[in-house]
């Protein structure tokens, strides 16, 4: 199943040489349409666009460093009320495929017929300072390249990208590999099942045969495991004050959900949070306030926040656009992802590892957690 | 604080604990009057949510009953809040103040028993400090 071949570049223009090879997925009609990111005309922001031929393919961009939306659900939109007939190719990073595979399992998305192409991530910048990039005139995803090639940190790529332990996509049909791949010269193209590989089929590729990349790959990650962890320890002094620590974090918050909105997996229909359950009377919050001396206004906020946290964090792939979505700042992804990775050891269970896991709130074993109730 | 009475709400399972506290009312056994009870169909039917927000609210103590493991007249229920409550517990919240007691309907004894550990734990702990602060 497993089959490497390169794509080659054409005057170190990466970008175009992975453009092409989409331009002859369309081609060949091996999909039917393609979901890809699309810069748009301003060229100040990337957006997702479902594409079915390919004019307006040189403004795809699928290593532009940014990442507006996820396209998990994008694709539980498109997917939810019935899947695809044809295949329709839709290209990925590894923390979309991850988001999909357990909106997969919560029944919200459809795989069938859709061509997975997962990219090496190597990192995403915010919105806004994605698009001061491009005011100077760079071109961001060339910036990030280079950067990259050199070996150097990128301070400025989101705290999420900083930290993330899955820069290569897992469950994907096929692979565009940058780590440890010339990507001046050549791009990695991997088929990871059955289907991709009858995509490689074909083509005519040449074989990859450089053998540093999974040398690489482990040593990239291995710095990221490191700045994950320096973040968990951050998180476990500034809560170490007990409760009050924690929760004054959520006071500044709003209330404008847009952190729920943006999560890829939170997707409840109708938010719990926004039900009449959460309408009170007049009187009500002189009662509450009487209590206390006073409440702080909007009312809730903490309870929203601690609330998603429990639904979600079996599920949470850390991508951080709950932090990036957020207007007051609140350093939502260091406490979800410190939260989400340690309720996920307990359970041992990894969000978007495997499509057959069950999910760990849907299922149970008899013989675990003996403790619980019996003391 | 010598006299501190902690509020417990509880959420008791209608086919096990709810009936075990039944008995143990009707049993004359003496327990201290701090829970508020709240009959559910079923403990897998408690969201962390009410726990959480009773919490929030300012209540000293949640206690949870339901069947014991594979006793549950939904099959799997309590199987399922065990397991809601170990993530809820390792939000990092946890100061003991959240209990699960498996009491069917023949434990009287025990839910009387459960409810007097409980109290007397949450009077040694000193009321909810989330109580005070306005900025939730």
């Amino acid at each position: 199943m497993k089959k490497e071949v390169v794509i080659e570049v054409k005057d170190a223009k990466a970008k175009e040489a992975i453009n092409s090879f989409l331009e002859s997925l369309l081609e060949k009609n091996l999909v039917s349409a393609l979901l890809v990111p699309r810069e748009v005309p301003s060229k100040d922001n990337v957006v997702q666009s479902l594409m079915t031929n390919y004019n307006g393919l040189k403004e795809v961009n699928v290593i532009s460093p940014v990442l507006p939306v996820s396209s998990a659900g994008i694709i539980s939109e498109m997917t939810r009320l019935s899947s695809y007939k044809n295949p329709v190719g839709v290209v990925l990073r590894s923390c979309e495929i991850r988001a999909l595979i357990e909106l997969v399992k919560l029944k919200q998305a459809s795989l069938d017929n859709l061509l997975i192409i997962g990219v090496d991530c190597l990192g995403t910048y915010s919105v806004s300072d994605y698009q001061n990039l491009c005011k100077q005139g760079n071109s961001p995803s060339d910036e990030l390249l280079r950067k990259f090639k050199e070996g150097g940190e990128d301070t400025k790529l989101r705290k999420a990208c900083q930290v993330c332990e899955y820069p290569i996509p897992s469950n994907a049909d096929l692979v565009i590999g940058l780590i440890g791949v010339d990507f001046e010269k050549n791009i990695l193209l991997k088929s990871c099942t059955e289907k991709g590989e009858k995509i490689l089929e074909k083509f005519s590729f040449p074989e990859f045969n450089q053998s540093k990349r999974e040398e690489s790959v482990s040593k990239y990650i291995s710095k990221k495991i490191e700045k994950r962890d320096t973040l968990f320890s951050e998180m476990k002094e500034e809560t170490s004050g007990g409760w009050e620590n924690l929760l004054s974090v959520f006071s500044t918050c709003i209330n404008c959900h847009n952190c729920m909105r943006v999560c890829p997996i939170c997707y409840c229909r109708e938010c719990f949070f926004e039900s009449p359950t959460f309408e009170f009377d007049s009187e009500k919050y002189l009662m509450w306030a009487e209590r206390k001396g006073s409440i702080k206004m909007p009312r809730d906020t903490t309870l929203f926040h601690l609330g998603r946290m429990s639904h979600m964090a079996t599920s949470c792939v850390g991508c951080g656009l709950c932090e990036q979505a957020c207007p007051s700042n609140i350093p939502l992804l260091k406490i979800f992802k410190t939260v989400s990775y340690n309720v996920q050891q307990i359970f041992k269970y990894v969000p978007g590892r495997d499509l057959e896991e069950p999910l760990p709130l849907t299922t149970f074993k008899e013989d675990e957690l003996r403790s619980v109730g019996e003391e | 604080m010598a006299n501190f009475e902690p509020k417990i709400v509880g959420f008791l399972c209608n086919w096990c604990t709810y009936a075990g506290a039944d008995l143990a009312g009707t049993s004359r056994i003496q327990y201290p009057p701090n829970i508020r009870a709240i009959r559910v169909m079923c403990s897998g039917s408690v969201d962390s949510v009410y726990i959480l927000r009773a919490l929030l609210e300012g209540a000293d103590g949640v206690f949870i009953g339901g069947c014991h493991p594979g006793d549950c007249h939904y099959v799997s229920g309590n199987y399922k809040e065990r397991r809601r409550i170990t993530v809820l517990k390792s939000l990092g919240l946890d100061d003991g103040r959240v209990w699960i007691r498996w009491v069917s309907a023949s434990e009287g004894k025990r839910y009387a028993d459960s409810i007097s550990e409980m109290t007397s734990y949450l009077k040694r702990l000193g009321p909810n400090p989330v109580s005070k602060y306005w900025s939730l």
